[in-house]
């Protein structure tokens, strides 16, 4: 029965999608053509490619939201949607269920939302005491200094660090450059230890500042990870030289979720007199982190990733064994020296208090998060061709990578307009090109196209997921029965084995 | 038994149980709006069978305290709404933009 039906509405989407604007225009634009008698150029029978992608693209995008009572069956006048099933249309005139338009919010590895107890704690300090945290001879100072060494408390408490081991950051990315290219550059002063270590999963700022590095002259090892995501002990203490410096690994990666095992890596750093750095941005208030158990030297913080605001971040610097670093921003000696400027104060007061939050609640948020996020992955594994991407036990729950065979991911996350996800880190949204860190994990290019990232975080509803789930599952399957080459897996033939002719 | 501190009464916690879902459903956010409701419900079965008079004073302050910040909050809330979520159900009727429809309001803020 659905093998008849399926042409059927491919034939009326595409008579439907025909006379689009596109083609009018061309007519429009001959015609007036037509009336002028102009010079031929060369140039006017060459088709720039760049603008005629350009150009289908809008016209796509254009499309993509049009949904079927919307359009007109061509020379009829009959909504597309009555000739379709005309029982449905003349329901869907009847009532029409007044529904926001507005995504789910589903990228929590992006950034999450500030928590209105945070905005609260922030408010005073953008209102009323606006004073200089650094200004030591009146109360506008007093008050905001007492505050932001509060919120410094909380950040520490939440990691188990003294206050004073705590630097205001601008963000994570910033903390990370103060680490990577700061201990190196101190370090590296000498001529001895000029090597550093770091992963091919880092995140693109550990990434970008290793190769600064090498091109000021260092050495920089980039660590390859088991398919599972993982950092191979091993490997790691074999690339440890007598030069290294540094070793920069992240707790929690930000696509796949994998929890590296920092505890070991940070014995291991101990023992070989190697400073350690990790980029936590993923894993502070989320899970249970502890600078001492892990034996951590430098860690990175961002205030965006735990409901507070963005633009603030922290840097957990180790005073003993001291930690020496090369500051990149100098001047007034702010934050014991390693980071100069004045501090944010409202922006540091929300992030304390997000700290607080997490704290109190990680035990509560966790199990919620670890609830939503089984259902979810249960829900989507069950699909056929689908498979998790990392480590399925060294995982933080909130982080659901999964891969759909046969399908693009762009397009379905085009298809997926009414949640909002992402294919990978927002830093590389913006490009087709499939994401590193699923590369690394020795996927394939067409594997890594069609992966989709899910965040659940504290504010994520049970009603949400439920509603993704059947979302997904539609419009996978939708996309899949336009592929061909769903068609042939179907038939039980092996993609791989098929000879395409060639020309 | 003497307690110095005067325990709270069953009826203050009721009604300021009562206050905090009251409050937490004024939340234009729909996420927000179910947080706090969950976290008020789940905060106060877990504390249900609670005794210590010291430890169910201390519990309703932060409740106190809690609701303060739930009140500010959730005026801000109303004051920058968005477009409501897919997955909020919403009125039911027609909306053809003639006269007695339901009408929706563009978004405020950031559009």
């Amino acid at each position: 029965m659905s093998n008849i039906v399926r042409p059927a509405v491919r034939q009326v989407l595409r008579t439907c999608s025909r006379p689009s604007a596109a083609s009018k225009l061309s007519r429009a634009t001959c015609a007036i053509q037509s009336r002028h008698v102009s010079q031929t150029k060369p140039a006017n029978a060459t088709i720039n490619v760049d603008s005629v992608i350009k150009a289908g693209q809008k016209d796509f995008v254009k499309r993509t939201g049009t949904k079927l009572e919307d359009m007109s069956l061509p020379g009829s006048g009959i909504s597309a949607d009555a000739a379709m099933s005309p029982s449905a249309a003349i329901l869907g005139e009847a009532s029409i269920m007044d529904e926001g338009k507005r995504p789910i919010y589903l990228d929590m590895q992006a950034t999450t939302p500030v928590d209105p107890r945070v905005l609260d704690a922030m408010l005073p300090f953008m209102t009323g005491s606006y004073g200089n945290p650094h200004s030591k001879t009146h109360a506008y100072g007093w008050e905001t200094e007492k505050a932001v060494e509060e919120a410094r408390e909380h950040i520490a408490r939440l990691i188990g660090a003294d206050a004073k081991d705590i630097i205001f950051t601008s963000g994570a990315t910033e903390s990370n450059n103060m680490s990577v290219k700061g201990v190196a550059r101190f370090f590296g002063r000498g001529g001895k230890k000029n090597h550093i270590i770091t992963c091919q999963t880092e995140h693109k700022c550990v990434l970008d500042s290793a190769r600064h590095l090498q091109d000021e002259g260092f050495e920089v090892t980039f660590l390859p990870v088991q398919t599972n995501g993982l950092v191979d002990m091993q490997e790691l203490e074999k690339a440890i030289r007598p030069t290294t410096c540094l070793v920069s690994i992240m707790t929690v990666n930000n696509e796949i979720g994998v929890v590296q095992p920092v505890n070991e890596i940070g014995k291991l750093c101990r023992s070989k007199k190697v400073f350690f750095h990790t980029d936590a941005a993923q894993a502070v208030g989320k899970i249970p982190i502890d600078v001492n158990e892990m034996t951590v030297d430098l860690m990175s913080i961002s205030g965006h990733k735990i409901y507070g605001p963005k633009g603030i971040g922290a840097c957990y610097v180790r005073r003993r064994p001291r930690v020496r670093l090369d500051p990149i921003i100098t001047g007034g000696g702010q934050e014991r020296g390693l980071r100069s400027g004045t501090l944010p104060a409202n922006l540091a007061i929300g992030m304390g208090k997000a700290a607080q939050i997490c704290l109190e609640e990680m035990e509560y948020d966790s199990k919620r998060i670890a609830y939503l996020s089984t259902k979810l992955s249960e829900g989507l594994l069950s699909m056929e061709h689908t498979h998790l991407n990392g480590d399925p036990t060294r995982h933080y729950p909130g982080c659901v990578n999964i891969s759909f065979a046969y399908v693009e991911g762009e397009s379905l996350l085009m298809a997926l307009k009414d949640i909002a996800l992402s294919s990978g880190s927002a830093c590389t949204s913006a490009s087709l090109e499939p994401s590193y860190v699923l590369r690394a994990l020795g996927n394939s290019d067409e594997d890594a196209h069609s992966s989709i990232r899910f965040g659940i975080g504290r504010f994520t509803t049970e009603e949400e997921i439920d509603y993704v789930l059947k979302a997904v599952s539609e419009r996978v399957n939708f996309l899949r029965e336009l592929s061909p080459l769903w068609e042939l897996v179907q038939e039980g033939v092996d993609l791989n084995t098929i000879e395409w002719s060639q020309h | 038994m003497a307690t110095i501190q005067r325990s709270v009464s069953p009826q203050e916690v009721l009604s300021l149980y009562r206050q905090l879902l009251r409050t937490s459903g004024q939340f234009a956010a729909y996420n927000f709006r179910e947080y706090f409701r969950r976290r008020t419900r789940d905060a106060f079965r877990e504390h249900r069978t609670d005794t210590d008079a010291e430890a169910i004073n201390g519990l309703v302050g932060k409740a106190r305290k809690e609701l303060q910040v739930l009140k500010r909050q959730s005026v801000i809330s109303q004051f920058y709404q968005m477009d409501r979520l897919v997955v909020e159900g919403g009125k039911s009727g027609k909306q053809k933009g003639g006269r007695g429809d339901i009408v929706r309001e563009s978004e405020t803020g950031w559009n």
